[in-house]
């Protein structure tokens, strides 16, 4: 991620002159510094280390240039040395923030670790290619199949359709409030895209269940109560504010002076918009669609609630169909015996689901990573 | 003398193009309104289907099989106490190692890692954190489907969340600060306790209280580590069994009769009005504290 570099460069280099005994902070794995200041004082812990940096990698720079520290004549009577208890405290402080930091770590790695080691005891019952080329999806029923495509395309055909609503309306919203709109009605707006992103995905599975359905069943009489039509478009307004912030702040980046040029060879707001801040902010626009669809993907109470439980290999959006993660929720809902099958299949589904998104999300970043590296 | 007709067309099309821009602003601005159109009418239709079953009883009463005589104690209760362990667990975690990336992290390539892990985790779906809560908690560590179990769960999901956003009001400190911290010779966790966290501490609470209110919100997690619906009971101590809200409101949207639903929009209203709180809370916090210093 971007880290405002000035201010590391400043500190860092307070802290050189300041305090050189916390040369590689936080790091618990680096050597354990070399004291630096010529203190008569010293005492026997730290004595062996003056004048003699223990490790080259920790860099005594300011000193090692000049006078060997060994040679005694010179009187320093001013102790600018921090006590050694105090930078004691403050090594420890380091590690133990280090430390919580880690915990972030451990939990990808505990994602990755429980989803593969689980998922290799389903695949020595069920062939990898059987579960990614079979076209029937019955792991509760007699006789089983253990299928994942209509799983898979239940969950891309509902991505789809909330993604055309979404990407649309999320890009002109954007480009509204960053290009268009005033000050004040920013200020409505952009709060009110914030609660939408804060309704929780099972008022949005109620709202898609009674009120969208029915709307729907106006239009298409024969259309079942569950079907994937409601859930995908109550998806898409979901998702709308996911593609509005994060484009907007794209289009915001955008220099004043790129609008400025278009306008000084006469181009209207609109030709400016579409034909030079988009196309400038385009990484940022496109980092904002991935993460969205990534984010619909992922997306369980909506599916669960308003598009069904039936394994359906359809694209037809009239119909019901079950996604990957209404799945997992289907079988966590019922009894499942622990380490059978059936349970394993839960690592299955969700490890293709993380594979999916994780691939997704990284692509993200690393578009996000260089856009702000262009403009920063 | 007449105008050459390249001129006269041009002029022509200068306006066709600004008639163009000025219908495609109000294409603009109708689009943002969809979300606040949306918005207006899921937060209409919840409130006619709910209202009427909002009163003190539903509120104070245990889940039923009868509709005209369930409530959302257990729910409300159980709410609390996850969210309770949560905050316990989230908060110091997410400070700690917000401000270790911003104030000790060297720059280098496992720096580089852990920040974009944090990216990436923020981007997971929710129902992966409950696989991994499942095997890890439920299991592997026998808390069964316990208060503990559920919180342990949540704090792993609004981790990133709160994270990322202590990171910002960090960052946004001015580094003026934290030089003349060191220029009176204050150690690097002195400037970080004594200047620069009391600066930040407002914009991290105001992440961490929306982080919070995510954590309320979520329902599908809870439901992989065993959650339950039915729950008649409010949890007495963090390894006792418990519902949520947004389970308990699924739990009654599942059921095919209209009364249930009724009640599910009466949890959505109790629900809303909660987060609504929450958000407030944050708004008058971030409003309060970023008058320009």
């Amino acid at each position: 991620m971007a880290r405002a570099p000035r201010r590391d460069e400043e500190v860092r280099r307070a802290e050189e002159i300041l305090a050189p005994e916390s040369d590689d902070p936080g790091g618990p794995a680096s050597e354990q510094p070399a004291g630096v200041l010529i203190d008569p004082t010293a005492d026997a812990v730290r004595a062996p280390a003056v004048g003699l940096p223990q490790s080259p990698a920790s860099g005594i720079a300011v000193l090692g240039g000049s006078e060997p520290a060994t040679s005694q004549t010179v009187h320093p009577p001013l102790d600018l040395r921090t006590p050694f208890g105090r930078n004691l405290q403050e090594r420890a402080i380091g590690g133990v923030l280090f430390l919580a930091s880690v915990v972030s770590v451990l939990t990808t790695f505990g994602i990755v670790a429980v989803l593969i080691v689980e998922a290799a005891g389903f695949f020595e019952e069920v062939s990898p290619v059987t579960f990614l080329t079979g076209t029937q999806w019955a792991p509760l029923f007699q006789p089983q199949h253990f299928g994942v495509l209509p799983l898979l395309v239940g969950s891309l055909l509902v991505t789809v359709i909330a993604a055309l609503v979404a990407l649309p309306i999320g890009l002109a919203s954007a480009i509204y409030l960053s290009e268009y709109a005033s000050r004040g009605v920013r200020r409505i707006v952009k709060p009110a895209l914030e609660i939408l992103a804060g309704v929780p995905t099972v008022v949005y599975g109620y709202f898609a269940l009674t009120f969208v359905t029915p709307l729907l069943q106006g239009i298409w009489p024969g259309m079942s109560v569950f079907n994937a039509l409601s859930a995908s478009l109550v998806m898409g307004i979901m998702i709308i504010p996911v593609v509005a912030s994060l484009s907007e702040d794209a289009l915001s980046a955008v220099p004043r002076s790129i609008r400025e040029g278009a306008y000084a060879l006469g181009a209207t707001k609109l030709e400016v918009s579409l034909r030079t801040v988009v196309p400038s902010a385009l990484s940022g626009i496109v980092a904002s669609f991935i993460l969205a669809i990534s984010r619909a993907i992922g997306e369980t109470m909506i599916v669960t609630i308003a598009a069904g439980s039936t394994p359906n290999l359809t694209v037809n959006p009239l119909e019901s169909v079950q996604t990957m993660t209404a799945y997992m929720v289907q079988v966590s809902m019922g009894e499942v015996v622990f380490g059978s099958v059936e349970y394993r299949t839960i690592f299955a589904v969700g490890l293709t689901l993380f594979a999916i998104t994780l691939f997704m999300n990284i692509m993200s970043i690393l578009i996000l990573r260089r856009f702000r590296e262009v403009y920063e | 003398m007449s105008q050459p007709a390249t001129v006269d067309a041009f002029a022509r099309r200068r306006k066709t193009r600004a008639r163009v821009a000025s219908v495609s602003s109000a294409l603009f601005f109708a689009a943002a309104a969809v979300g606040i159109i949306a918005l207006v009418i899921l937060l209409v239709d919840v409130t006619r289907d709910g209202a009427g079953s909002l009163s003190w009883d539903f509120l104070t009463s245990f889940p039923s099989r009868f509709a005209a005589r369930a409530g959302i104690k257990a729910a409300l209760l159980g709410s609390l106490w996850v969210l309770g362990f949560t905050t316990l667990f989230s908060f110091p975690l997410g400070v700690a190692t917000a401000i270790w990336l911003e104030e000790y992290a060297p720059r280098n390539a496992w720096t580089q890692f852990v920040q974009m892990n944090i990216a990436n985790l923020a981007a997971v779906p929710s129902i992966v954190y409950g696989i991994l809560g499942l095997a890890v908690f439920v299991r592997a560590l026998a808390l069964e489907r316990s208060v503990l179990a559920g919180a342990l769960t949540l704090t792993l999901l609004i981790l990133p969340v709160i994270i990322i956003s202590a990171q910002e009001a960090i960052r946004a400190v001015p580094n003026s600060i934290r030089l003349g911290a060191y220029a009176l010779g204050a150690t690097r966790w002195q400037t970080v306790q004594r200047q620069v966290f009391p600066v930040a501490l407002p914009g991290v609470l105001t992440g961490t209280i929306l982080a919070l209110s995510r954590a309320i919100g979520e329902t599908a997690p809870l439901i992989m580590i065993g959650a339950l619906a039915y729950v008649p009971f409010a949890p007495d101590g963090p390894l006792d069994e418990f519902t949520v809200l947004p389970i308990q409101i699924f739990g009654w949207i599942s059921r095919p009769q209209v009364e249930f639903h009724r009640l599910a929009a009466a949890g959505i209203l109790v629900l809303v009005v909660v987060l609504m709180a929450f958000n407030l809370v944050a708004v008058l916090l971030r409003n309060r504290y970023t008058t320009p210093r």
